[in-house]
């Protein structure tokens, strides 16, 4: 069902080849079978429309006519243009100069992976970079949202904010900063709750957390095996957002992950990890040519 | 008058417009063609959106099937299943005060014993829908809760079971036999059970959603789909191409976090809400 653009294009090509040279209209039939593999590998749309622009000017007739392989020549253009419009091959390392604690805001859709991640990011910041780390949950409204980040503390050995019933987000983002500066947290995570870009409410929530925090990082969790939905998501909370970067996670999935490429693509911002499994330590630095690789289907 | 086709520009749209609902590149050239074939009143953008609306309720409608545990054999067995985070324990939750409120004597099954609270998670869900609950700590063996759930829905005399699964990629084969191990034992208690295996998709997911109608659909016997979060800017289009690709019912949609945001799929106010148009009126 989801051939790789390699295969996709060889079959093409066979096809041309064998009634003698190519044309420039081979090079463009070849262009629609790569917008067709885009689409199928769930990049969205107006993303791919600007990558089909780019491919077509790197794409000019001759190299590919004239190549051996041209389809090996095509998804070389294509694998290069992919990298380059995830940001390069170098990955930005997260950023944690600010006066301590340096606060890490953690957002996005409803079972994005937020609260693992907050977990993650944590046990990696303690055990790689030996920062003092407490996590604290902003969810109100998710049930047992608030326990399931302090059994994740535990597990790892991260202190967790104590829960109080009763308050609100904003008032727990308060008493998260107050209480990590007076006992000399080198880091706050606060974890929010999920919310969907059409709910004003918690997006004003959300914004006003962001005010009261100012974080050094805000990232955008989001599912890697999100389709079209992900330049509207992207886009809507790097809107209402401060966005540093954003965290991918489920890239232990079967999908092609067009969705990475697609919010890079509409924010701008850099992916700095992507999430690779259930367990703690399944946090990965993004790795560029992983994520492009994947999307050709290789 | 409708005399008028749509111009090249209108189709172009049209198509793109099904694209980002995530109908696939192929399908929404498919429904793009077959709207150039109609005819319009000129300035009539609303008998294009009916027209539209109809040829994607058209995919959809076949698939429509109602839920109501309560007409089926007592006790009735419901497995949730479905990848991580897309809303098993959520919608679980929301069916059991469904049939609470019905009178219907239910009982919950904190199935996922591996995730950070999801057993309380679950509690609160089943406290709020007003239902027996049973769970174990984490860590604790799945498929013999389940069994022993069972037994005791039989012995007490439960209508409905309701038993919650950790989330696990299809890809992930260990996981998966895990599950049907969990089905296993369920079959060992009662026959005929599970009664249906409601695989939980998230509306914001992309191809892979095909994927995962396939391999859970296989592997774990799926009898009904539900869509969760519809209530996003996700608009839910891979549901067409996965009715194109299998003949899986469709049965609930999720439309937000609270305890009545759960409604029956109906094909045509499905589509018609995907163009932006309002509901009919019943
Ligand atoms: N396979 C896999 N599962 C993940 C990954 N990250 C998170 N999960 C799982 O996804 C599910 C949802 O994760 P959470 O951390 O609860 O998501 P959340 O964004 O906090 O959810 P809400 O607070 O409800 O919005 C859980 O089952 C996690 O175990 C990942 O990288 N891979
Ligand atoms: N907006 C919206 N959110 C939903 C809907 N259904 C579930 N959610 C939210 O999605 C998140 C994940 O839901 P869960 O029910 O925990 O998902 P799950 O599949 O049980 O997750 P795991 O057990 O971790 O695999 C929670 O924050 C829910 O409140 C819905 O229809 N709309
Ligand atoms: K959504
Ligand atoms: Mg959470
Ligand atoms: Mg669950």
């Amino acid at each position: 069902m989801f051939d790789s653009l390699n295969d996709r294009l060889s079959g093409l090509f066979d096809r041309l080849s064998g009634r003698g040279v190519l044309s420039e209209k081979d090079v463009d039939e070849a262009l629609r079978e790569v917008r067709v593999a885009l689409l199928e590998a769930d990049v969205a749309l107006p993303v791919v429309r600007q990558f089909m622009t780019k491919a077509r000017e790197l794409a000019t007739g001759e190299a590919i006519i004239k190549a051996v392989k041209p389809a090996d020549q095509v998804v070389k253009i294509v694998y290069d243009g992919l990298i380059d419009m995830l940001g390069g091959e170098e990955p930005t390392p997260i950023d944690l100069a600010a006066v301590p604690p340096a606060v890490i805001l953690m957002a996005g859709l409803q079972g994005s992976g937020k609260t693992t991640t907050s977990a993650k990011l944590a046990l990696r910041l303690t055990k790689f970079e030996r920062k003092k780390v407490m996590m604290a949950s902003l969810d109100t409204r998710r049930p047992a949202a608030m326990e399931q980040l302090k059994l994740l503390g535990e597990q790892i050995g991260v202190d967790v904010l104590p829960i109080i019933a009763g308050q609100n987000a904003v008032e727990i983002t308060r008493r998260a900063l107050q209480s990590a500066k007076l006992q000399g947290y080198d880091v706050l995570i606060l974890d929010t709750a999920g919310r969907t870009t059409l709910d004003e409410g918690m997006m004003a929530e959300a914004s006003e957390i962001a005010t009261i925090s100012t974080p050094v990082e805000t990232f955008l969790v989001a599912d890697s095996l999100t389709g079209q939905d992900a330049v509207r998501t992207a886009a809507a909370f790097h809107e209402r957002l401060p966005l540093t970067g954003l965290i991918l996670t489920r890239v232990d999935g079967d999908g092609r992950g067009g969705a990475m490429l697609s919010m890079r693509a509409t924010t701008g911002l850099p992916i700095k990890f992507t999430g690779s499994g259930e367990k703690v330590d399944a946090l990965d630095v993004f790795d560029a040519r992983r994520i492009a690789g994947r999307i050709l289907g290789q | 008058v409708a005399n008028k086709a749509l111009d090249a520009a209108a189709l172009e749209e049209l198509e793109d417009m099904l694209i980002e609902s995530d109908f696939g590149p192929q399908i929404s050239a498919t429904i793009a063609e077959k709207m150039a074939s109609k005819k319009f009143a000129e300035n009539d953008p609303t008998a294009v959106k009916e027209a539209l609306a109809e040829a994607i309720a058209d995919e959809l409608r076949g698939r429509e099937e109602g839920f109501d545990p309560l007409s089926g054999p007592k006790p009735n067995i419901v497995l949730f299943v479905g990848v991580n985070g897309s809303g098993k324990t959520t919608t679980l939750g929301k069916i059991a005060a469904s049939l609470t409120a019905r009178g219907a004597k239910v009982l919950i099954v904190a199935g996922d014993t591996f995730r950070a609270a999801a057993v309380e998670q679950l509690k609160v869900w089943a406290e709020r829908a007003k239902a027996d609950f049973m769970g174990r700590k984490t860590g604790a063996d799945a498929a013999g809760l389940a069994y022993d759930a069972c037994v005791r829905a039989k012995e007490e005399g439960y209508d409905v079971v309701l038993i919650d699964t950790a989330g696990r990629l299809q890809n992930k084969q260990q996981l998966m036999d895990e599950l049907l191990k969990i089905v296993r034992v369920i079959k060992k208690v009662i026959d005929g059970a599970p009664h249906e295996t409601l695989l939980v998709l998230d509306a914001t997911v992309g191809r892979n959603a095909l994927a995962q109608e396939q391999i859970f659909g296989r592997q774990a016997f799926v009898s009904g789909l539900v869509m969760t979060k519809l209530d996003g800017t996700a608009r839910g289009g891979i549901l067409v191409p996965i009715a194109k690709a299998s003949d899986a019912p469709i049965k609930l949609i999720g439309v937000g976090e609270d305890i009545e945001d759960l409604q029956p799929f109906r094909a045509r106010e499905f589509a018609r809400s995907m163009v932006g148009l309002e509901p009919l009126s019943e």
